[in-house]
């Protein structure tokens, strides 16, 4: 691709990063989540793909696939969790820890650490997502041969 | 742990199959060992909830609340997601777990390294998982939600093969039927949510009132699951998913398959109980008909043993549809026979997944050892195979209904049941298990009669001991069926047949 579309590239991949962190980070707030965020996030790779070529990043694949595996293990795992009550129970909202807050009532700007497990589910989803569109791209553009390009 | 056993049943082989691909990175053997020891406790954990719910009645799981039993909040309405696993559940799930039991073991010395076995395995996993929940859910959009995780990993695994031409066919000819029905089914959902606000089946049922609305659903809700069973117009996917899959995972697709059947019973009988029109019962024996007579007369035309066994597979589907579309008949007359068809239609689902479990690993060793399944290539295995002769022998006898064999159990089940509503139905069935009997005689004699030929691989023990665990299955279930009809196919089929207000009851209190 042209030097006009790799240094587009460049500025945009992290800002479509962190804005896909955003969009997991706020699921608990605002419209969004896990998948849309992870999604947003997976798009930035698909325009390095787009910008650099495939091949530089095949060497890629193993890690994108063991995120993608972490992804699922840690949100089955907070599943798990809850047995103490019930499978998938939130244990952590409202114990004043990690995302422990009550939710204030009223108008307000909304608090980001309070939703217990939900946000820590949300970025498993996301990671899950992430690297799974990612790597469905990197596949598409690897195998796709020359004729469709 | 015992109390959450229904929900350990889905959530272990799903975080087993998302574990896959890193235990694969630390070692082979691990991610083997680690395979079938989740296999294992998924079969152990359907046998203890199926032990308990036979015991004790509906288990009723809330997840997410602050005990299990919590199934409705303040306001005396089911919101969250609940498992309700009645007798027909805990059935259907001893089905999944005894073809896991046999299939795990089977895949891990079946597919080669360099084929992707991780990845097959993880997939094998997942399928396991949505099954599980098919089985035991007890809301709508849950089952539709594991309905299309059996659908991806389903196609996953048909298109497994990606070198092959026949393979990626075969998963984009499923995928394409597996998407359809599975929206027409979220069509369906929509239609009652937006009738009733709600999702919990139970709670719907109790609300149903037979309006045209409800009818369009079912409608939607009949066509998705028909299509996802494989019944006769939109059978064509399942010749190609059940040959194209590697033979091991063919078993969980059977099972899939079958799980689909039983979320047909749960809508007819369970969300739409007592509010059928007489003409859907007629329906679905019709279709069932169809199916057991087209599958039957495309089975004689195949050169490739798995397409054939896969044909023997579908038409065993209609004899299910046939025995429960009895019993749906005279369901508001609450004849006897009715009982007994549907009993038989019940049964027939435990031992179909047998019979046709042991065929299609048959199937697996044949072309283990020859690397071909096309019959005009195959002979004279019997030699160097007796026991995968004799065991493809047993499980094609019992798919045609011989005596002493579980298959004959079931369908004189069927016969007895179908022949009081109308003679032409049993002779119909007569008349495509013979069909069937000669089919399968032609298929043995091929495959493993004649002269002697040369073979190029070796029979592992662990296939025989996946073989013998579904062979001892088909004799057992075939010499003493009393038993097993009495303590296990009876309260499955008295759980559809009457237990409708039980279920009701489980959910929304007295």
């Amino acid at each position: 691709m042209t030097v006009v579309v790799r240094t587009i590239a460049r500025v945009l991949l992290p800002l479509s990063l962190v804005f896909g962190g955003y969009v997991v980070m706020h699921g608990h707030l605002t419209p969004g989540g896990g998948f849309q965020g992870g999604a947003v996030a997976a798009s930035g790779l698909a325009m390095v793909v787009v910008a650099f070529g495939a091949d530089r990043l095949a060497k890629k694949k193993g890690l994108l696939s063991v995120l993608e595996s972490l992804g699922g293990v840690a949100f089955a795992a907070l599943g798990f969790l809850g047995l103490g009550l019930t499978f998938f129970a939130n244990v952590l909202a409202k114990t004043g820890g990690l995302f422990g807050n009550p939710v204030p009532y009223g108008p307000n700007p909304g608090d980001l650490n309070t939703a217990g497990t939900l946000p820590l589910m949300n970025w498993a989803v996301g990671f899950k997502v992430l690297a799974g569109l990612g790597a469905v791209v990197l596949l598409f553009a690897l195998f796709g041969g020359e004729h469709d390009r | 742990m015992s109390v959450h056993a229904p929900i350990l049943v889905i959530a272990i082989p799903l975080l087993g199959g998302f574990a896959v691909p890193i235990l694969a990175r630390i070692h082979r053997t691990v991610r083997d060992l680690w395979v079938v020891l989740i296999a294992c406790v998924v079969a152990a954990g359907v046998g203890y909830v199926a032990a308990q719910v036979f015991s004790q009645g509906i288990w009723v799981y809330v997840l997410g609340a602050k005990t299990p039993q919590e199934t409705r909040v303040s306001a005396g309405f089911p919101i969250r997601i609940m498992l309700t696993v009645d007798a027909m559940s805990a059935f259907m799930g001893l089905i999944a777990g005894i073809l896991a039991l046999a299939a795990f073991p089977f895949a891990v010395r079946f597919i080669p390294e360099e084929e992707g076995k991780t990845l097959a395995l993880a997939l094998g996993l997942l399928l396991l998982a949505g099954i599980a929940g098919m089985a035991y859910t007890g809301d709508l959009f849950n089952f539709f939600v594991f309905l299309e995780v059996t659908s991806i990993a389903a196609c996953g695994l048909i298109g497994f093969r990606t070198w092959t031409s026949r393979a990626p066919e075969a998963a984009f000819k499923t995928m394409l039927l597996y998407s359809v029905s599975g929206l027409l089914f979220l069509l369906g959902i929509a239609f009652l949510y937006g009738e009733y606000g709600a999702l919990n089946l139970a709670y719907i049922s109790a609300q149903l009132r037979g309006s045209m609305v409800d009818r369009i659903a079912l409608a939607l809700f009949l066509s998705g699951l028909l299509m996802k069973v494989a019944a006769a117009p939109v059978h064509f996917w399942a010749p190609d998913a059940y040959g194209e899959a590697p033979a091991a995972k063919t078993l969980l697709l059977v099972v899939n398959t079958q799980v689909s059947l039983y979320g047909l019973w749960r809508i007819l009988f369970t969300l739409y109980g007592g509010k059928l029109d007489a003409g859907v019962g007629w329906l679905v024996i019709s279709m069932g008909l169809l199916t057991m007579a087209v599958a039957a007369l495309m089975a004689i035309g195949q050169t490739d043993l798995g397409r054939l066994v896969a044909y023997g597979a579908v038409s065993q589907i209609g004899y299910m549809l046939l025995g429960v579309g009895v019993g749906l008949v005279s369901l508001t007359s609450r004849a006897d026979y009715g009982l007994v068809a549907m009993k038989g239609g019940i049964f027939h689902m435990l031992n179909d997944a047998l019979t046709v479990g042991l065929l299609f690993l048959c199937v697996g060793a044949v072309e283990w050892v020859k690397g071909t399944r096309d019959l005009r290539e195959l002979g004279g295995l019997g030699h160097q195979l007796p026991a995968v002769a004799l065991c493809f022998l047993l499980a094609s006898l019992a798919l045609a209904g011989i005596p002493p064999l579980n298959g004959f159990a079931s369908k004189i089940m069927i016969y007895e049941g179908s022949f009081r509503l109308s003679p032409i139905l049993t002779a119909l069935a007569v008349l495509a298990s013979i069909l069937l009997l000669a089919v399968f005689a032609r298929a043995f004699q091929g495959v493993f009669l004649g002269p002697r030929t040369e073979i190029t691989g070796r029979i592992h023990w662990v296939f025989l001991f996946s073989m013998g665990v579904l062979a001892v299955g088909i004799m057992v279930l075939g010499l003493v069926p009393g038993f097993f009809v009495e303590q296990v196919v009876a309260p499955a089929a008295e759980a559809l047949w009457r237990g409708r207000a039980l279920y009701l009851a489980a959910i929304l209190g007295g």
